[in-house]
């Protein structure tokens, strides 16, 4: 009895007065400043909108939602949870949680969404396709084989950030396509706020990937480099299929192939790492954009403008204490 | 040097800095450096949800003193399209506070394009400031 208590580590309570790393908190402070439910959204305005969409716009519609409620799901109950193994201090284990959790409300919401949008039948037919689509089972698959248990601590970060941060746009586009013709304006909002979470979380698993990178030796390194490139080729493949299958019956898959590059090189930036697709295959419909980030390009930057003269900034809130003047 | 630039461990800024190819001096929690000469700020927004704290601490005490402020020229921001309306709002505020014009917005680390199109407006600025000197 005696011995086996001298070789068990004493149990340790998290103390949030003694921060290794100041990003835990930063990131805590800002996950937990974030926190919302579906509840909060008024869904139930977009009923007479989603009564303009034709029966092809609605289908694709509740499968690009089916089909992020997986990934949610994935992220939730197994990915972030993986990652509490190799957390380095207690507090990334804290976000961790937080994360997950966060993961568990956003795949609720889709429900909400789909409660207020569509009947019971429509409801399970779409649960069944996502469980029935190859494509989508396929980039699930991926990711799990990465979060296996005894995984490759690097390896599950990098799944985990490919996940927040590029396989959910291919769904993400089409709310926001909706959002930039006055379509389902409350659901897009609800997105909005998904689509912020995911970008503290692919920052922050990315982040915690550079920091155990740089321990590595210069071959591992490279090693780990070459996975993540590969990962991301095969992930992309995927995509377009994915992406062909869903978007070619309305015609809108070149489009939402631009988004899926722009969010690729994204993705790959959080792990610290360059950019793959050049700006020729990038270049997002601006009305996407503009949904993405509403009002945030009123004044035209003084270096993309044809010409036009210097814009002082629009009215924002400037108060803080720090400033001196 | 004409550029000063702030970035944090996830170092997104400094990668972007770096890849401009110009010498530049950085701004960290713990040194403001004075800047004697014109110069053009580059930073990262961390903002709340509500907009607050979107211009990172150590860049306010750098842009405290008068000297500094005096020669800022304009502000070139970092962010993510996916903050929404705070996107990038770092260069709003500045460009507010300090009156002086927000020249570019870029993403994390900015791609290919965002370097060049920076490189060249930063050229054509710093010529026309040669030029308007020289008629002055
Ligand atoms: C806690 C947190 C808050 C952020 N807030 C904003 C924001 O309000 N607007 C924005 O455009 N980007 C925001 N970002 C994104 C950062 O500005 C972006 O990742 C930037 O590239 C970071 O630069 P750095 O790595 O040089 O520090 C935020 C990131 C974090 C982690
Ligand atoms: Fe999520
Ligand atoms: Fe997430």
């Amino acid at each position: 009895m005696k011995d086996f208590a001298r070789h068990t580590p004493a149990a340790r309570g998290i103390n949030w007065n003694r921060v290794q790393d100041d990003k835990d908190l930063e990131v805590w402070n800002r996950l937990t400043a974030n926190f919302w439910l579906p509840e909060k959204v008024p869904l139930s305005n977009d009923v007479q909108s989603w009564a303009t969409l034709t029966d092809q716009e609605r289908e694709l519609t509740i499968r690009v939602f089916a089909g992020l409620t997986l990934l949610d799901t994935v992220q939730g109950s197994v990915g972030a949870p993986a990652m509490l193994a190799d957390a380095v201090t207690p507090h990334e284990e804290a976000v961790l949680t937080n994360i997950a959790f966060m993961e568990s409300v956003h795949a609720k919401s889709y429900s909400s969404i789909f409660s207020t949008l569509c009947s019971t039948t429509e409801i399970d037919a779409a649960f069944r396709w996502a469980e029935e689509n190859p494509h989508l089972q396929a980039k699930a698959s991926k990711i799990l084989a990465d979060y296996a248990p005894g995984a490759d601590p690097l390896k599950k970060k990098i799944a985990s950030t490919f996940l927040e941060s590029f396989l959910f746009y291919s769904g993400f586009y089409l709310p926001m396509h909706w959002s930039s013709r006055a379509k389902l304006t409350n659901t897009a909002d609800l997105i909005r706020l998904i689509i912020r979470d995911e970008a503290v979380h692919g920052y922050y698993i990315g982040y915690k990937f550079q920091r155990a990178l740089e321990r590595e030796s210069a071959a591992r390194q490279a090693e780990i480099k070459d996975y993540a490139f590969g990962l991301m080729f095969e992930l992309y493949e995927i995509e377009e299929h994915y992406t062909a299958e869903l978007y070619d019956g309305l015609g809108m898959t070149e489009d939402v192939k631009k988004f899926l590059h722009y969010n690729a090189n994204k993705a790959l930036m959080n792990l610290g790492f360059e950019s793959l697709f050049p700006d020729s295959v990038t270049d997002v419909n601006p009305a996407i954009l503009s949904a993405l980030s509403p009002n945030a390009d009123e004044n035209h930057d003084f270096f993309s403008g044809s010409g036009s003269s210097y814009v002082i900034g629009k009215s924002v809130a400037t108060e803080d204490e720090d400033w001196d003047f | 040097m004409r550029l000063a630039f702030y970035s944090t461990a996830s170092g997104n800024t400094a990668r972007f800095v770096e890849r401009l190819g110009e010498p530049a001096v950085r701004i960290t929690a713990g040194d403001a450096p004075a800047m004697t000469a014109p110069f053009v700020l580059i930073t990262p927004t961390y903002a709340d949800g509500e907009g607050r704290g979107a211009v990172p601490k150590p860049v306010i005490r750098f842009l405290n003193d008068p000297g500094t402020r005096a020669n800022l020229i304009g502000v070139i921001a970092g962010g993510n399209r996916n903050f929404g309306e705070m996107f990038a709002r770092a260069g709003d505020v500045i460009a507010q506070k300090c009156g002086v014009p927000c020249l570019y917005r870029f993403e994390l680390a900015g791609t290919a394009g965002d370097v060049t199109r920076v490189q060249q407006g930063l050229e054509r600025l710093w010529q026309a400031r040669t030029h308007s000197n020289a008629v002055a």
